[in-house]
């Protein structure tokens, strides 16, 4: 299959490309690593006439630590994150996230900003970072400004970043001392969507949970957190029934469609087993476990 | 639309051809330079059958421009036989059987020689993982394991003889 005509460009620079992302706006695309664009460029489903590769921006590579938060430059490819160290070792929940993102080779070109501008549900980034309420930094003509992740994602591949503004930045905030997180993902074979998954960041104070975010993959028409099964979590000490509770409200909450991967009814129930095994996991590593 | 010229080496040779901008870069390998070694299975990321090394990273051929392969280094299957001598990948999927129909093959050791290079003595897990983005209708994978196994031990062997 072959895609719909276009025009090209490869900027040299980030200036270069809010410039002609302002010269062509409404018009041009971004092709970040293209793992999602252009099998729907493919498909037809998506016939941009201008694509603007940022491939070669390499200053928007990086993962690193930087004050009070985690720094992933836009282009970052994941497998990059696979192989951090920084992340392996202090964020569990997002290295559990870049492993099983569709397939190794998949991982080798797809940059975590694609990821998350698409705003697509079914992509895994999207519950990850609203578990670690990361922040989004955007560049356009009128420069930075940063969008909180409840705020970024507004609709089915839709995002709250103007036509005329590139993604730059993903900031994780650094976790304290006692947070664990874990991302568990059910799906059909490698390199699938998931039919549900659960990203789920706290953090304990003693025995009980004292702060919890969950973020939930492939259950809504909007990447989405489980508020409700936050709330069941906070202020208690994790026992077989919250657990049960927690992944029962999540089960509820969500918005599943039914597809080739299951009817509604398995999406929530599976949902409801995604959330407690991470809820789980998140806690043993909230009190130092793997 | 737009045209391009695009200068690339492959397989260690330098090419440039005039690309337009849709076109992927496994239809340029196959068609504009007459490299059928890289197949076209599913055509929507997901067998790896295209896999090819871009800077050395094996991606899905028919998920890149060839227009942004522009001054990359890509590899394909017809240049891991360095010097007309079957790469201790090749050998292994021949001593083992690691092929049927053969229609993977080609994808799977691109994928396999990256991985031996990142991981030269891997567990089995770890190969599974490694090559869970090529799919074979064919073998069920084990006989590609054992190929790859193959190839790892003779390569540390190589190794260790130098």
């Amino acid at each position: 299959m072959i895609p719909g005509a276009f025009d090209y460009h490869s900027p040299r620079s980030l200036e270069e490309a809010l410039s002609l992302l302002q010269q062509h706006a409404g018009e041009a695309k971004i092709l970040a690593g293209g793992q999602s664009l252009i099998p729907a460029m493919r498909f037809r489903l998506a016939m941009p006439s201008i694509l603007i590769d940022i491939n070669r921006l390499d200053d928007l590579r990086y993962v690193e630590e930087r004050g009070d938060h985690l720094a992933i430059g836009a282009m970052t490819r994941e497998h990059a994150l696979e192989d951090s160290s920084v992340v392996c070792s202090a964020y569990p929940l997002l290295h559990d996230t870049a492993l099983v993102i569709a397939d190794p080779l998949v991982r080798n070109q797809a940059t975590v900003g694609g990821n998350i501008a698409h705003a697509d549900p079914a992509n895994d980034h999207p519950a990850t970072m609203l578990a670690y309420n990361a922040t989004v930094v955007a560049k356009g003509p009128k420069g930075e400004r940063t969008i909180a992740i409840d705020d970024f994602f507004t609709g089915l591949f839709e995002n709250a970043m103007a036509d005329d503004e590139i993604l730059t930045e993903i900031r994780i905030p650094k976790p304290g001392a006692n947070s664990g997180g874990a991302y568990t993902k059910l799906e059909r074979k490698v390199g699938d969507y998931a039919i549900s998954a659960a990203a789920v960041q706290l953090r304990l104070d003693g025995a009980k949970v004292a702060a919890a975010r969950i973020g939930l993959t492939n259950v809504s028409a909007v990447p989405m957190r489980a508020k409700a099964a936050e709330a069941e979590l906070v202020g208690k000490s994790i026992s077989d029934s919250v657990l049960e509770a927690a992944g029962k409200a999540a089960a509820g909450e969500c918005d599943p469609s039914p597809d080739l991967r299951g009817g509604v009814d398995y999406k929530r129930d599976m949902t409801r087993v995604m959330v407690k095994r991470s809820i789980q996991q998140a806690v043993v590593r909230a009190q130092g476990g793997k | 639309m737009s045209e391009h010229e695009v200068t690339l080496t492959i397989n260690g040779e330098s090419v440039t051809r005039s690309v337009e901008a849709r076109t992927l870069l496994v239809h340029f390998i196959r068609e504009d330079l007459s490299l059928t070694g890289t197949h076209i299975g599913c055509d929507t990321t997901s067998c790896g059958a295209c896999t090819v090394l871009l800077n050395g990273k094996p991606v899905k051929s028919c998920t890149v421009f060839a227009v942004q392969a522009e001054g990359a280094a890509v590899e394909t299957i017809e240049g891991v036989a360095a010097g007309g001598e079957l790469h201790p990948l090749q050998e292994g999927f021949w001593e083992k059987h690691g092929l049927q129909c053969g229609y993977c093959t080609p994808g799977m050791i691109m994928t396999a020689k990256h991985f031996l290079e990142k991981n030269p003595n891997p567990s089995e897990d770890e190969i599974r993982h490694g090559i869970s983005g090529n799919l074979c209708r064919c073998t069920g994978y084990n006989k590609i394991v054992e190929a790859i196994q193959y190839a790892s031990q003779k390569l540390q062997a190589d190794a260790g003889g130098e």
